[in-house]
Formats: C-alpha cells, structure tokens, sequence
C-alpha cells in the first residue's frame, strides 16, 4: 500500500537524519585501540569502577612505605617531612611545604579530607612516588591506602582493600563537602556576593 | 671612499677601544657617553642568536619571583608558583616570558616532543577518538585573551610589592580549537555531567569540569601571544577553562574523560570545603582588580600629575566599569578603559590624577558585564557575618578590594599593613 511505503520511506530518512546528527564533521582523528585506552586510563571515579583487580592490607603497606622510600618525603611517621603530612599527629609536625592548602596541617590530612578512598588510590597510583610514577602495582597500592587509613583511625588493621572494599569505606569527611552549584553560562559565581 | 674591510677594520678598532674605556670606567676623548648599540656592548651577547630570536633589553630587569611559602625551583628541582610582576605590566598581555607559574603539586617543567604528544578523548562518548597536536590544528580554530588565576592569589599584609600580592594572574592571546567541537566530534552521550582533563606531566595532573563548562567555552589551547605556548604554560597543548580558577586549565593535555559525577580527583578534593557558598566563590574568579602603578615599593617624586593605572578582571564575562578612591574609599570615580574589554580577560584601566602630596590611600574596584562589583574585605565580612579585622580571610578565590598607601614621601606601602 502508497502510504506503507510513505511511512518506510519517512523511518529510513529519519534514521539518515539521525546518523548526520550523530556522525562526526570534519573526520579528524582516529579511532584509539582498546589497548590505548586502557594503558592511559588512570582515572578512578567514586564508584571505584575503574578499580584493577588487587588486594592489600595496612601490615602490608607499612612494608611498602618503607620500601618504596615513602618515608624520605613523607617521614618516618607519615608527618614532618618536606611533603604532605600522610598520617595525623595531634598537630605536633607539620609538613615543611605548603602544596595545595588542605593537605598542610593535620586536619587536613588526605584520609581525613577526601570524601573518597578512590581520591587516595587515584593519587597514589598516578604520582606516586617522586620520580617512579606508574611504577606502583595494584597490590601495593591497595596495601598504602590500607596503611594509611588504618593509621588515621578509619578502617582495622586486617581490613582488605580490594575493588569492591575501597569504594565502600566511608571516609570521615564524606558528608561534609558541599558542592559547587550547577554551572550555567553567564550566571554570577554566587548571587548576593557582596 | 673606503672599502669595506677597512671600514670593518676601523669599526673594530673603535669597538675595542671603547670597550676598553667602558671597562676602566672613563669616557672617551670628546666626552659623549660610550654608544650604547649592542655591538658595542662588553655583554655582547650571541648576535645570531638574537637576530633569529629576539630579547628585551638589558636595562630591562621585570622577573618573576617564587612565592614566599616555597622556592622554585624546589630542593627536588621542580617548580610550585611563581609570581607574574605585574607591577611593570603595561596593557592587558602579560609577556609569556613572565607569564606566572602553577603547578599541580609542584612538578617538573616537561620537555615533551609535539610529535609524540596525543590527545584521548574517550568515556562517555559515541565514538573515542585520539589525535596527534597537528590533528588538532586541522579544526577550525580561534583566537581570544583570557587570564588565568591561581586559587592562592591572596594579598597579605605582609606582602610589599603588587607582584607578592596579586602575581599569580596573568593575561595571554590563546589560540585554539573549542573543546566543544572535539566532544561533538566525539559525540557526547547523555548522563554525562563532568568531564576529567588529565596532562601529561609526571604528576599527571588531573581536574574535573562540569560538562556544560566544558561545552561552553573552553579551548583546547596550542598557541599563546602568536607563538607556540611555553613548556610553563602547558606545551604543546593545554586547557583553557575561561574564569575558572588556574587549577582547572589543564597543561600539557593529554586526555579528555567524560564521565557522570564529579570525579574528585587530587586536585578536586584539594579545593572541597563544607559550604556551598564558598564552593562557588572557589571555582569562579573575580571580579578583581589591582592598581599596578603607583604600587608597593615604586615611588613617586613629588606632588604633580600622574596616572594611576591597573588591571581588572573577572570569571564571569568583561569588565564594564572600573572606579577609583584617592582618598581611602570616601569618593569614588570612574576610571577610562585603555583597552578593549574582553570576557575572562584582563583590561587595563587608568585615572589622570594630581597628586597634592599628602599622605592617602588609593583602591580600585570594578564591576564585571554581570554587574557584579569587586566587594570590600568589609563586605565579604559582613556577607559571612564574621568581623572585619586583621585575621579575617575573604572565602573562597580572594578578589576583594586591595588598598595602596602612598606616604608623603611618595613611597607607596600596602595598605593592609
């Protein structure tokens, strides 16, 4: 029937409709291989799902702390020395240098600022250590998150840090972190202000 | 008429002995002060050398200076931030040369081959892509100032020059591709909410952005002031997230992740604070401005007509009007406009002024498109209800009203102190 064929003949330019809007414009660039994505994918969301399989505990870390040289930055104790301080000291050390402002002083120390154990993971994993970047296996990575949350009060001395435990631990910060509004085009940074 | 050799031998002569008598301190014969070319000069530098690649002057000494809180480079080699003096500046473009420097961390400055470098843009999107900078450089380009503003930018009463108090801003002409036509290419899915920018240094310094930012009108920047961006400004590619302060404008770019939720990375996390209200004066600047002559430390000879000149800026569009007080914020008038104003750009501004010689106190403030006005410390204060004294610290990114004290000596002093 004509006005079967109509109707086919709408839903086939419909979808050519629909592929232009969604094809690309100028075809520059190239398809990265799942390889590529992979090896440049360090990015560890709150969720946790970009987690590598591993496993570690604070007893653990606290032999990678001293084997990976943490403590020449970092102290002996996780405090004092010319980096962030690592592990609260009742505001006895403070760490030489200022970096960003929070992670100076003892309130301010990453476990007890970061609303997510994933931020800890994420940091480590990619900046860690001074000089031996991307050197860190998952392993040991779980094992200083482990540490230091364990030293800073937050999760036991035998709790796992895997996958599907890391996400889940409630950081002490966690609800105490407004975010910033919704971001519109042409809207003053905060109405009122002054 | 002499052939050239002997003219060149002849010049040479003369070269050497005025070199000679510059080095032992005396003028020569007919009395005229040695020339001044640069030929003639004992530091004669490499002439090839700047014949292919221009310097400034010699007498021209404006540098920049690390931030009191920590040296740079730093005992490990790396650099943190470093101060713009913008006491010198004239017009709204900062020299790239001078441009300030932040880092995330503190971090090495890389030396990263153009050819090797990539950008990934993957997550979230229809199709991830991944190109090469002259992939980038195919697409349709443009060209804008913006600032850029670190987060620490925050005058101190124990800060004596405008480049200790307000160095860490500085305004380039930034060519680039808009972000938002690489994530069209990409084709962004829906449910996308942040995106996380990533650069290639070694900290990997990593950000997160609302995606309705990062469609707007963020650039994916290779040029700056005409040439190709500095190793310190992020080469060969980097981020511009216009009015967001500096920590969002990702250097040395190499990966783009669209992702569903603020993904608090490192540098996220290190800007969190418990109230929404901070949260937004944190992540936009300004408005903001700052008298750049006469400023702390300069000096004025004696009464008489000056300018008073400085810059001002905001993270929310143009400047629309700047205003001046002579006399500690009684009276207040409008300052002229030198430059064109640009949105998220700096603009210089000027106020013809007879000074009587008496001791006062100038300021500026400006008020950005959104008609926002730069506030006082006393405002800010007053709208988080805390006192107005020494020890209060404005909330969020600093872009109160900044005092200078000019005694009666024509010494200028900061005004907070």
């Amino acid at each position: 029937m004509a006005w079967h064929k109509f109707f086919v003949l709408v839903a086939v330019l419909s979808l050519a409709q629909l592929a232009k809007a969604q094809s690309p414009k100028y075809g520059v660039g190239r398809t990265p291989t799942a390889e590529e994505v992979r090896a440049l994918d360090i990015s560890i969301g709150p969720d946790g799902k970009e987690l590598p399989p591993g496993h570690g505990t604070a007893a653990e870390g606290v032999k990678v702390f001293r084997e990976k040289e943490c403590v020449v930055c970092h102290g002996g104790t996780g405090s004092g020395g010319p980096a962030p301080t690592l592990i609260k000291s009742d505001g006895k050390k403070k760490s030489v240098y200022p970096c960003l402002n929070p992670c100076v002083d003892d309130a301010n120390v990453m476990a007890l600022h970061a609303q997510y154990a994933t931020t800890m993971w994420d940091y480590i994993n990619r900046a860690m250590p001074l000089n031996k970047q991307g050197t860190l296996k998952p392993d040991e990575v779980y094992s200083l998150v482990a540490f230091l949350l364990f030293k800073n009060g937050i999760i036991a001395e035998d709790q796992v840090m895997d996958a599907q435990t890391l996400p889940k631990v409630k950081m002490p910060n966690r609800d105490h972190v407004a975010p910033a509004p919704e971001w519109k085009h042409a809207e003053p940074r905060l109405a009122g202000y002054p | 008429m002499e052939s050239k050799s002997s003219g060149r031998r002849k010049f040479l002569k003369n070269s050497a002995a005025l070199i000679g008598a510059a080095a032992a301190g005396i003028r020569p014969a007919n009395g005229r002060a040695p020339d001044t070319d640069m030929g003639n000069n004992m530091d004669m530098p490499d002439l090839e050398a700047l014949i292919a690649y221009g310097q400034r002057s010699p007498f021209v000494k404006s540098k920049r200076i690390s931030v009191m809180e920590r040296m740079s480079p730093d005992e490990f080699g790396m650099t943190f931030h470093v101060l713009s003096p913008i006491q010198d500046s004239v017009g709204m473009i900062t020299p790239s040369s001078l441009h300030y420097i932040s880092t995330h961390r503190g971090s090495y400055v890389p030396n990263i081959d153009p050819q090797e470098h990539r950008l990934l843009i993957h997550g979230m999107v229809d199709r991830p892509l991944i190109f090469s900078v002259d992939e980038i450089k195919r697409f349709p380009f443009v060209t804008r100032p913006h600032f850029l503003e670190c987060l620490g930018n925050r005058a101190k009463a124990s800060h004596k020059t405008a480049q200790e108090t307000h160095g860490l801003t500085s305004c380039s002409e930034w060519t680039g591709v808009p972000l938002s036509l690489l994530l069209k290419e990409a084709g962004v899915q829906s449910g996308a909410a942040f995106i996380v920018a990533e650069g290639a240094e070694s900290v990997k310094g990593a950000t997160s952005i609302p995606i309705g930012k990062a469609m707007d009108d963020c650039l994916v920047a290779y040029g700056q002031n005409g040439e190709a961006l500095r190793p310190q400004q992020g080469f060969p590619i980097r981020l511009l997230v216009p009015g967001f302060e500096g920590m969002h404008n990702v250097k040395y770019l190499r990966r783009i992740k669209v992702v569903e939720k603020d993904y608090m990375t490192y540098n996220d996390y290190g800007h969190i604070v418990p109230d929404a209200r901070v949260a937004a004066l944190t992540r936009i600047i300004g408005p903001k401005s700052v008298i750049t002559y006469p400023s702390g430390e300069q000096k004025l000879s004696g009464p008489g007509y000056y300018e008073i000149t400085g810059l001002a800026w905001s993270g929310s569009g143009a400047i629309r009007s700047v205003e001046i007080t002579t006399d500690g914020g009684q009276t207040w008038k409008p300052a002229e406009l030198r430059t064109p104003s640009y949105p998220m750009a700096h603009t210089r501004f000027a106020f013809p002024w007879t000074w009587d010689g008496k001791e006062c106190v100038i300021m500026s403030r400006c008020t950005d498109e959104l008609g926002t006005r730069q506030p006082t410390r006393a405002e800010s204060a007053k709208f988080f209800n805390k006192p107005d004294d020494k020890d209060f610290r404005a909330p969020g990114a600093d872009n109160t009203v900044f005092p200078w004290r000019i005694a009666a000596d024509g010494s200028v002093h900061n005004g907070m102190a």
